[in-house]
């Protein structure tokens, strides 16, 4: 679904990459988290599939297509197939839930009846049934992600891209979170989490890809969320050791949106 | 669906950004207010040329029944004098001053005079006998006037030469400047909505960015995205310029139509008819203006 051949990307021929010969595979279906201490090239990881920004050098396939190769007016065809999610949610504040879920099928010319009986079914996904008339103020933290999950699948997408979703919520939320996303991956959609919370990876015993310094340092099919670096013995035992790296940063507070003014 | 979108779009585009909205509307109105009268002035001047302004530059005007002049005496110009003026006009010691000359008749006379004069209502009491008939000549050397005149003004049959460009000269000098003056400030006023059209859009696109950037992130298409900033700006500039085409109605309905063309019946003016005509013109010229200045503000400050 996601293939990375040789990925460089380099914003600025000073500094060293944010992403350095990256080959990575996620196939169809499955459910990935993308860790990495701040910095590491997780966002930028994001960006390429998602054609914000080209790759310098080798090549980023979605569902088979190289993305480079993707003349400008198709790219939003290309968004249409990748819904995303962000860790500040992103609702629109005058809308209500309904009206939310619902911009992101007007926009793409989806007519009203489609609309009213695609909008409840999708809400009802993630556990907001009931509250399609609520304003993103009047809900608590979780709620609103799953307003935010519930526009990015809404158009079904094939890839679902969650950047720090759960960044903003307590633990407690953020398992309903990812229960909800396990759902959604369940259905067949290919989910691909960005994250720093090392519980909830612990705890899903998904595939994990871990960046450090624009590399790809470990890429398990059932992995944790470590600083250390597991290690298979010769004889087969496992133990983790001590990463010649830093720890993990904080995470930054506000991922503010860019503001072009 | 998508169409009603985009109009809900411009709407509430429309009303978060009211006052600027405002701005270029009167803008607009103002600068293509100028532009109008420019276009205005040169239609007055057409109209007041009629038709033989810019094909001759002398009119020899021939005597009908009861004239006052002298050379008038007899009555009517008969069919030897105007032949003998005919052959005067051909003759070797005029030749050389002029380079051509028509007859125009009565009934000829009656087409032109009411082509000029169509919006007077004069044009429905004149007839053809109240009019001179003349021959109009065309000189090699306009400033050479006086020979004719000469020439021409003492002959039996002549009512009198007129020299037309004397006549209306002076007043088209003056109607040029004008309208050069009113497209001087139009220019300005044109560069000022332009401006203004360009920071309209760029705050409104400031202003709607969480929902422009969710709109890319789901797939909405440019057009989409774009197009109600686009139609925000042209619906503003039409509205100035459908303000602009109503104030010179007006001008033309209540000042000239109302109060010149009554006060000067031997002029002629133009009409609120002509206004019509511009109009379709000064709200092309408003929409062409928004929709440039838009789309290029789009390309820098609208990342799609």
């Amino acid at each position: 679904m996601i293939r990375f051949e040789h990925v460089t990307k380099i914003y600025d021929q000073k500094s060293r990459p944010a992403l350095d010969g990256i080959d990575i595979e996620i196939n169809r279906g499955d459910f990935a988290f993308l860790v990495g201490a701040s910095g590491s090239g997780k966002s930028t990881f994001l960006r390429l599939v998602l054609r914000e920004d080209r790759a310098t050098r080798g090549s980023v396939y979605v569902a088979g297509q190289n993305v480079a190769r993707i003349p400008s007016w198709r790219v939003p065809r290309l968004r249409r197939g990748i819904g995303v999610v962000f860790q500040d949610f992103r609702l629109l504040p005058n809308k209500d839930v309904f009206g939310n879920v619902a911009f992101a099928m007007q926009v793409i010319g989806k007519s009203r009846a489609v609309i009213r009986e695609t909008v409840p079914e999708v809400l009802r996904t993630v556990g907001l049934e009931g509250k399609g008339h609520r304003l993103p103020g009047e809900l608590s933290g979780g709620e609103q992600q799953r307003v935010a999950i519930a526009r990015a699948i809404v158009n079904r997408p094939g890839i679902l891209l969650a950047d720090e979703p759960t960044g903003n919520l307590d633990p407690a939320t953020s398992v309903g979170i990812m229960n909800v996303l396990d759902r959604i991956n369940q259905n067949g959609t290919t989910v691909l989490m960005a994250t720093h919370d090392d519980d909830i990876v612990n705890s899903m015993r998904r595939r994990v890809i871990e960046l450090s310094a624009g590399k790809v340092i470990r890429d398990e099919a059932a992995g944790e969320y470590t600083t250390m670096i597991p290690v298979i013995n010769a004889d087969g035992t496992r133990e983790l050791q001590p990463a010649a790296r830093p720890a993990a940063q904080a995470i930054a507070p506000f991922d503010t949106e860019e503001d072009d003014l | 669906m998508r169409l009603a979108f985009v109009l809900s779009e411009i709407a509430s585009g429309l009303r978060r950004n009211l006052s600027m909205v405002v701005s270029v509307v009167l803008v607009t109105f103002v600068s293509l207010t100028f532009v109008g009268s420019a276009a205005l002035l040169q239609m007055q001047i057409n109209q007041m040329k009629g038709f033989w302004y810019d094909r001759v530059q002398v009119a020899v005007f021939l005597c009908g029944e009861d004239y006052g002049s002298a050379t008038c005496a007899e009555g009517a110009v008969t069919g030897g004098q105007r032949e003998e003026i005919r052959a005067m006009l051909g003759s070797e010691a005029v030749k050389p001053y002029v380079e051509s000359f028509e007859y125009e008749s009565q009934e000829q006379a009656l087409t032109h005079f009411r082509e000029q004069f169509r919006n007077s209502p004069i044009v429905d009491t004149v007839t053809a006998d109240q009019l001179p008939e003349s021959f109009r000549v065309k000189l090699v050397d306009p400033e050479k006037y006086e020979i004719i005149n000469e020439l021409f003004s003492s002959m039996q049959g002549v009512d009198v030469v007129v020299d037309q460009r004397e006549l209306l000269e002076k007043i088209f000098s003056i109607m040029n400047i004008a309208s050069l003056v009113a497209v001087g400030v139009a220019a300005v006023m044109i560069v000022c909505a332009i401006l203004l059209v360009a920071t309209t859009i760029r705050l409104s696109a400031f202003s709607r960015r969480r929902e422009t950037g969710i709109m890319r992130l789901v797939g909405a298409s440019k057009l989409v995205i774009q197009l109600p900033f686009v139609l925000e700006g042209v619906i503003a500039a039409v509205l100035g310029a459908v303000l602009a085409a109503a104030a010179l109605w007006g001008v033309a309905q209540f000042l000239i139509e109302g109060r010149l063309a009554r006060e000067y019946p031997g002029t002629a003016f133009i009409s609120t008819g002509d206004v019509l005509l511009l109009s379709p013109a000064l709200v092309a010229l408003g929409a062409l203006l928004a929709g440039v200045s838009s789309a290029l503000t789009l390309r820098r400050y609208l990342k799609v």
